[in-house]
């Protein structure tokens, strides 16, 4: 793969954002319905169909591709709610949907043979056998790599399926393997898989205890803020907890995904498309990677190094880290 | 009355010694009231070397007990060597049923009889259709499922139908090696930790309450899975099979327990009284299945699946 030919995959929660995205220099917008046929399902945010005709036109009228996620695991007894989503992205002519679920993946390749599909990263497809299966059944024509894997394990596995290859490169990290995580329900009864969310903000309690802030999910404390330190979101798995003796964030940090640096080597690896997580924030955060991110592929593309952008001021906890890139991660 | 819903014994999750491994399969093949018992390593394919010469002599003890033995595939399938391990267990099970715990395993296995683990993906009847043409017979529900989706599940008739009925809940896998992490190690030199806790490593919030148990690159719940109270509405929704999943307690007089109550021979509040002495320390949960958050212990609720 060159770089020429690479795509970046941005994230649109609402119009505004999508506006941002295009206009920052978005390649494809990824954006889902107002329900819970999406896995950032948030009160407030996502697309109602006419919101997504006129998402479309804009984006279309600018060269930009709308890819809508259909991507939680539709509920047994009533899968129309996720057919219906799927008949109405082709119906207004995105340029593809992102599935997870294999009954789906299966109703979207026989209703709609020429509609593009693309492989959610919650279906978890790790190995080029998972891969080919569904590029075989269904007809799937990309995939979303779980956050899992090195850059050389990617380079293996993109010279070995036939199909494009896309991988998360900034934003929201999850640690464990997507769409194989019950932590949330777990917890509070919601998951990504059924529901949409994760550690849904319902369910997020902030206690004052003495001097100290206490963040709870479903109950349980994720973490303990003392004064003047700014208390973060409890996602469960970025929380800190007692095991072994030892008080430490056991699963992972509160940080944010950037690969920035690494945008050569995913490249040289065979990598497609970049994509970048967020659909849950504002215009203006999605506007900022997205011009970052813009600058450093251009710059690429014309052969040079990536430009040293400093993103920190809208990450997380300002912690950043390239996840499962690196092996020593593991 | 003897009902006909059968029970199986869960491939072990844990890093058990492989003496201690096989021992305790060859107890379960001479005493325990069980009609399956699977085999193999789902978490951590670094483990596999130690236990698996022990793999044919307790299968053939196991299948001179009468029980039908399956071979389990690994979870996260990412290297080279686990893509040879899954490919290699698809080509040369022999006899032996094979359960898929990922899509490259179901992949490898399609057009054979063979079982899908609770790991992969069921959630609905359009998944199930898929699997059960390529030639599931069983599926094992992924644990957060609530009755309601069982019961639409079993109504299809499509492929037997099981359900996790004991054990610490598998949560959650990872690349990263929580184990070792806990001990400042990485998954590469990770000098095999997870064998230091039998039954998995308790992780307690910063206020002491427990909460999930790790093993190894496996996030599990803290509370053990108790479905006494429910097995016998849920076979009567019609799920055929019911999974315990092994710990380092007396699993065969676990199984005698679930089997008493399936045949009515003991009623679940009794039988909840006997599990707490077979397992003394472990805290119960039986959310999920009511549709509730899965740490949860319901008591006498019937399932909204009836």
């Amino acid at each position: 793969m060159s770089a020429e030919n690479v795509e970046l995959v941005c994230p649109a929660g609402t119009p505004a954002a999508l506006k941002a995205a295009v206009d920052a220099g978005a390649d494809c917008v990824y954006v889902g319905f107002r329900d819970e046929t999406n896995a950032r399902n948030f009160p407030g945010l996502n697309f109602s169909r006419p919101e997504l005709a006129d998402g479309i036109a804009y984006a279309h009228e600018r060269g930009t591709k709308v890819l809508v996620a259909i991507n939680t695991f539709p509920r047994a007894g009533s899968p129309e709610i996720w057919h219906q989503a799927v008949d109405d992205a082709a119906k207004l002519k995105a340029d593809a949907v992102i599935l997870a679920d294999v009954g789906l993946c299966d109703y979207a390749s026989r209703k709609h043979p020429q509609l593009r599909l693309h492989l959610s990263v919650q279906a978890s497809a790790s190995s080029a056998e998972a891969i080919r299966f569904y590029h075989e059944a269904f007809g799937i024509q990309r995939a979303v790599l779980p956050r899992v894997l090195t850059v050389p394990e990617i380079a293996a596995l993109c010279a070995q399926v036939p199909i494009e290859m896309e991988v998360f490169v900034f934003g929201g990290l999850c640690v464990m393997a997507e769409g194989r995580c019950s932590l949330s329900s777990y917890a509070t009864g919601l998951s990504p898989n059924m529901n949409g969310v994760c550690s849904p903000a319902s369910h997020v309690r902030y206690v004052e205890k003495g001097d100290k802030v206490v963040s709870q999910l479903g109950g349980f404390t994720i973490n303990t803020f003392g004064s003047g330190e700014s208390a973060g979101y409890p996602t469960l798995c970025k929380g800190r907890f007692e095991a072994n003796g030892k008080l430490s964030y056991l699963f992972e940090e509160p940080t944010s995904l950037n690969t920035l640096s690494l945008l050569p080597d995913l490249i040289a690896a065979g990598v497609t498309a970049f994509k970048i997580e967020g659909r849950q924030r504002g215009r203006a955060y999605v506007g900022n990677v997205v011009s970052a991110f813009r600058r450093a592929v251009d710059a690429i593309r014309r052969g040079e190094a990536p430009p040293e952008i400093d993103l920190d001021n809208i990450t997380e906890g300002n912690k950043q880290t390239a996840g499962a890139y690196e092996r020593s991660w593991r | 009355m003897s009902n006909p819903a059968k029970l199986s014994i869960g491939p072990c999750l844990f890093n058990w010694k492989p003496e201690v491994w096989r021992d305790f399969y060859f107890q379960i093949a001479d005493e325990a009231a069980v009609d399956t018992v699977h085999l193999g390593e789902v978490v951590c394919s670094k483990r596999t070397p130690f236990f698996e010469k022990y793999i044919p002599e307790v299968a053939e003890r196991l299948a001179a007990g009468g029980k039908e033995v399956v071979l389990s595939s690994l979870a996260l399938v990412m290297s080279e060597k686990e893509r040879d391990g899954v490919r290699s267990l698809a080509q040369d099970a022999g006899d032996f049923l094979v359960e898929a715990n990922d899509y490259s395993a179901a992949a490898a296995l399609a057009g054979k009889p063979h079982v899908i683990g609770p790991l992969v993906n069921v959630y609905n009847e359009g998944t199930l259709a898929y699997v059960a043409r390529k030639g599931a017979i069983r599926v094992c529900l992924p644990p957060e499922l609530p009755a309601a989706t069982i019961a639409v599940m079993a109504a299809q008739k499509q492929a037997e139908i099981e359900v996790m009925a004991f054990g610490r809940l598998p949560l959650a896998i990872s690349a990263r090696c929580y184990h070792a992490r806990s001990r400042n190690l990485h998954k590469d030199g990770c000098q095999y930790v997870c064998a230091d806790d039998p039954d998995g490593m308790v992780v307690d919030t910063m206020e002491g309450k427990p909460f999930l148990a790790v093993n190894g690159t496996q996030t599990m719940s803290y509370h053990y899975l108790n479905l006494l109270g429910e097995v016998k509405d849920l076979a009567s929704l019609g799920v055929g099979r019911f999974r315990l999943s092994p710990h380092a307690c007396d699993m065969a007089a676990v199984a005698r327990l679930f089997r008493d109550v399936l045949d009515s021979r003991i009623e679940a509040q009794e039988a909840d009284l006997q599990l707490q002495d077979i397992c003394r320390d472990a805290e119960f949960s039986n959310g999920y299945v009511h549709g509730q958050p899965g740490h949860q212990m319901l008591f006498g609720e019937r399932l909204a699946g009836e």
